[in-house]
């Protein structure tokens, strides 16, 4: 065979790359088992470890599926045969042994959701305990099953908000400690579902507060126009009230946090108008809108705060007539919506205090607009402001117009 | 031809395009004249700009071109140009409509809850709109050429440049008004001539040179499968077209969009009956044509040939600026809407990301056709489409109409459509128009079909991956909408 050497060495070099990579596999898992450190940093890990990812599942508070999961892992961190969680109402999650207990164990709690203090149970009693607690299902238990009991309250800022049962053949001292300690760890991560539902809360709670501010003033001075108007001119005075109605029916309507631009372009025409009753021809307003981005969704009431602005502090102070400019542009992916007065402008520090929310209150439209947005399209979609002092004010609003999760 | 005509139309139907775009939009001072303005796009218009957006070079040139080259064979590209809307019409337009979604992408993404579906989505649709650019840059080249006798590069460059200065200095603020004049533009430029021409020939009586019968070229005809495999990719490509769909966000509502369709299809067959007369002409006065291999220039060749002088001159400037308002609607149209896609996607979604979104968006297809040949016009967009029908296009049907669409399904089907449509593209363009089977040539009536079924089973094997917001998505797509208020 001419070629036996060739097939020879090709086979050795196969043996020695396989050996190699044996080799390197083999060290490199020595390795990583080396890394994990010592006895105490692993138990360390472990426990951590564990802990953690039961807190995920109480990260939504104290209710049946979380508990499910929860009570799974605390299990395995005490040691234990069987561990239950409660609220103050009734088991929400057994895991391992002793679930012939489940009946009785509302009962046994019943002190400890009363008190607040770590009851201990010895194997020896708990049938005869059971039996005492007057519970209907309640019976003897078979020999064998006997275990001891220890009962830990949850305590949530002061209140009692449920109980940790840990089952175990006899009750250690040092049993008794860890289920306490896994209580008040317990009680830490319900708190802090709570405090994740009150940030929830409290950020419904801004938005709604944020949507829909017709000022007060305004309302005072339109129906202070109005009156003016009753004798002198009373037609007049009718159609505004109409037009009253109808603003103030758009702008306290319930449903939905957003509207079509074509919908805020009107409710903007009807508070022009009643400006113009106060205002006279000191008001002038030209509109170039893109017929394209009129179906575009936007934030409830997002537009005439701006325009209110633009009156309020632009033209107001002013002499003379002032202009407003309302433009609607399709701007790619986006609508771009602008509003420009010739008024008397504004310090761009103070506005930027404005904005920052440091303000006297004057603007409170401009900020509140510009939260809005910023929560709703994300920090990169705020008003974009140009002033001046006596340099009027032109402000920029880029709504994306693919909004398909806002219904109008 | 005289040189200056080719060049006077183009800057004519560039200035118009421009004007129209930057001063399109009404000012309104008074509160009577607020109502007028905060009107929406009524479906009339928008079916304008669809049509003036969907009219490009292919069917301007290209199928007057191909009916001088092969006969019928050749209009069923107008009836699937047309049908197409059929299908948009029963299945796609008010549903889309009323996703609130603006791009295809962010359709998907809304539809399957998943940012890989928006970025395969995407990567799509740009492929389909470059493709689909390519043609009409080729019509450009081939139209310089033919009008002025300049290099065939410079009418590609001009497309490109104006449609770039427009997009990007935001002369598209009324792209509807300037879609809807494109459309009007070119149906008045094909119809006005041929009429001419036929009044002429009706009154002369001049005899043809040849049978309109007889086939000028020896290319064998289409046989069924061709022609078959032909209507499933206009049918279903035009589903997918990006820039057509985002032009249904224009009106108010669905049923606004069902109506604007019904009219685009309207529209369309008016407009297919010109191309239809010009080849039907050429094959009895300018059979000669297809021998030199000219046919796509039909169309602007015809009305100098038939008619002479000054007459000819300016029958002939009307035809170079529909075919320039042909080119420069659609690629515009187009590039609007790949650069919206790449700008959210790639840009961050700014201002200056749009604009160089925009940039991108035309510049890289003009590479693509300068380093090309201009084949067929219609037969290299009916490719583009069918490329469409099997990626987009499944996404759209299944998303709208079948719950159990699963986002592992969608990418499948869309990598599958992609990949077999793509190759079959491909294959094609090494083997050479002669060496092509036909399968090969036409791959819509496999590949469609192939992208359907991967999606359906990839999505029964992945159900659990369905989106938990389903069933409102689902009534949200199919239920009417609280009408738009735009009247007191």
């Amino acid at each position: 065979m001419p070629d036996s050497p060739l097939v020879a060495a090709a086979a050795i070099a196969v043996i020695a790359l396989a050996v190699a990579v044996v080799v390197a596999v083999g060290l490199k898992v020595l390795r990583s088992f080396r890394e994990l450190g010592t006895d105490a940093e692993r138990a360390t890990y472990k426990t951590l470890h564990t802990a953690s990812r039961a807190g995920q599942y109480l990260r939504t508070g104290l209710n049946p599926a979380g508990a499910a999961k929860a009570s799974r892992q605390l299990r395995g961190l005490l040691g234990c045969d069987g561990l239950a969680i409660t609220d103050t109402t009734g088991v929400l999650a057994w895991d391992g042994a002793a679930e012939e207990l489940k009946p009785a164990l509302m009962d046994l709690a019943a002190k400890v959701l009363e008190g607040g203090h770590t009851a201990v149970i010895p194997a020896g009693e708990l049938p005869l305990l059971a039996g005492i607690a007057g519970s209907k299902e309640a019976r003897p238990l078979a020999a064998g099953t006997e275990r001891a009991v220890i009962i830990a309250p949850i305590k949530a800022s002061t209140r009692v908000v449920g109980v940790v049962a840990a089952f175990a053949p006899a009750a250690r001292a040092g049993l008794v400690r860890a289920t306490s300690e896994v209580a008040d760890w317990v009680a830490t991560q319900v708190e802090l579902a709570e405090l994740d539902a009150s940030r929830t809360l409290l950020m419904e709670a801004e938005v709604r507060a944020l949507r829909a501010q017709i000022s007060p003033h305004f309302i005072y001075n339109s129906l202070n126009a109005i009156a003016s108007f009753i004798n002198t001119d009373p037609v007049r005075a009718r159609e505004l009230v109409v037009e009253f109605a109808d603003f103030t029916r758009y702008s306290f309507r319930r449903h939905g946090d957003f509207t079509t631009l074509a919908e805020e372009l009107r409710c903007i025409d009807r508070y022009l108008l009643l400006e113009r009753a106060r205002f006279g021809e000191r008001v002038q307003v030209s509109l170039r809108i893109a017929p394209e981005v009129l179906s575009t969704v936007i934030p409830f009431l997002s537009l005439q705060p701006l325009v209110e602005n633009s009156v309020r502090h632009g033209l107001e102070a002013k002499e003379g007539p002032g202009h407003i400019t309302i433009t609607a542009n399709d701007s790619g992916a986006f609508a771009e919506v602008t509003i420009e007065d010739d008024g008397v402008g504004m310090d761009p520090e103070k506005l930027r205090a404005v904005l920052a929310g440091h303000g006297d209150g004057d603007h409170v439209g401009l900020r509140n607009v510009d939260a809005r947005l910023r929560q709703v399209y994300g920090e990169d979609h705020g008003l974009v402001i140009e002033t001046a002092p006596d340099e009027g004010t032109l402000i920029t609003m880029r709504v994306p117009k693919s909004q398909p999760r806002h219904d109008a | 031809m005289n040189p200056v005509v080719g060049v006077a139309a183009f800057a004519a139907v560039s200035l118009a395009t421009a004007v129209i775009g930057f001063y399109g939009l009404r000012i309104s001072r008074t509160t009577g004249d607020f109502y007028v303005a905060s009107r929406t796009v009524r479906p009339w218009w928008n079916a304008s700009a669809i049509g003036g957006e969907y009219l490009s070079a292919a069917s301007f040139l290209g199928v007057a071109g191909l009916i001088l080259l092969s006969g019928t064979d050749a209009l069923w590209f107008p009836v699937g140009y047309t049908a197409g809307y059929l299908m948009l019409l029963l299945f796609v337009a008010a549903p889309l409509r009323r996703s609130g979604a603006y791009t295809i992408p962010d359709f998907t993404e809304a539809r399957l809850d998943s940012r890989a579906v928006r970025r395969v989505t995407s990567i799509v649709v740009v492929v389909v709109g470059w493709l689909y650019i390519v043609p009409q840059l080729h019509g450009a080249a081939l139209a310089i050429r033919i009008t002025t006798g300049l290099p065939a590069w410079v009418g590609q460059v001009a497309v490109v440049a104006v449609v770039c200065v427009t997009v990007v200095s935001g002369g598209m603020r009324s792209i509807t008004f300037v879609q809807a004049f494109q459309y009007w533009l070119k149906l008045t430029a094909l119809a006005v001539p041929v009429l001419f021409i036929l009044f002429m020939l009706a009154g002369n009586g001049s005899p043809a040179v040849a049978e309109a019968s007889a086939n000028p070229t020896a290319l064998a005809a289409a046989g069924p499968y061709q022609n078959f495999s032909l209507l499933v990719a206009l049918l279903f490509g035009t589903l997918g077209l990006p820039h057509v769909l985002v032009r249904f966000y224009t009106n108010p509502d669905g049923q606004s969009a069902r109506r604007t369709t019904l009219i685009v299809l309207g529209l369309l067959s008016v407009f297919y009956l010109f191309p239809t007369a010009y080849g039907l002409l050429g094959r009895m006065y300018a059979p000669g044509l297809a021998q030199s291999g000219q046919a796509d220039a039909l169309v602007l060749l015809l009305p100098g040939r038939m008619v002479g002088g000054p007459a000819g001159d300016l029958l002939s400037a009307l035809v170079v600026a529909g075919a320039f308002a042909a080119f420069l609607s659609t690629t515009s149209g187009l590039v609007v809407s790949l650069a919206g896609v790449i700008s959210q996607d790639v840009l961050g979604g700014s201002v200056r990301g749009f604009r160089l979104a925009a940039l991108i968006s035309a510049v890289v297809p003009l590479g693509i056709a300068a380093m090309t040949d201009s084949t067929a016009l219609a037969g290299s967009v009916g490719l583009v489409f069918a490329f469409t029908a099997s990626t987009i296009c499944p996404v759209l049907l299944l998303g709208i109409w079948w719950r159990g669409l699963t986002d592992a399904g969608a990418i499948a089907g869309m990598v599958t459509g992609a990949v077999l449509c793509g190759g079959a593209m491909l294959a094609g363009a090494v083997l050479g128009t002669a060496g092509t089977p036909p399968w090969l040539a036409q791959p819509a009536a496999w590949t469609v079909p192939a992208a359907f079924t991967v999606m359906v089973l990839v999505s029964r094997a992945t159900r659990g991956r369905v989106p938990r917001t389903i069933t409102r998505l689902m009534t949200r797509l199919h239920t009417p909408e609280r009408p738009l208020v735009t009247e007191r």
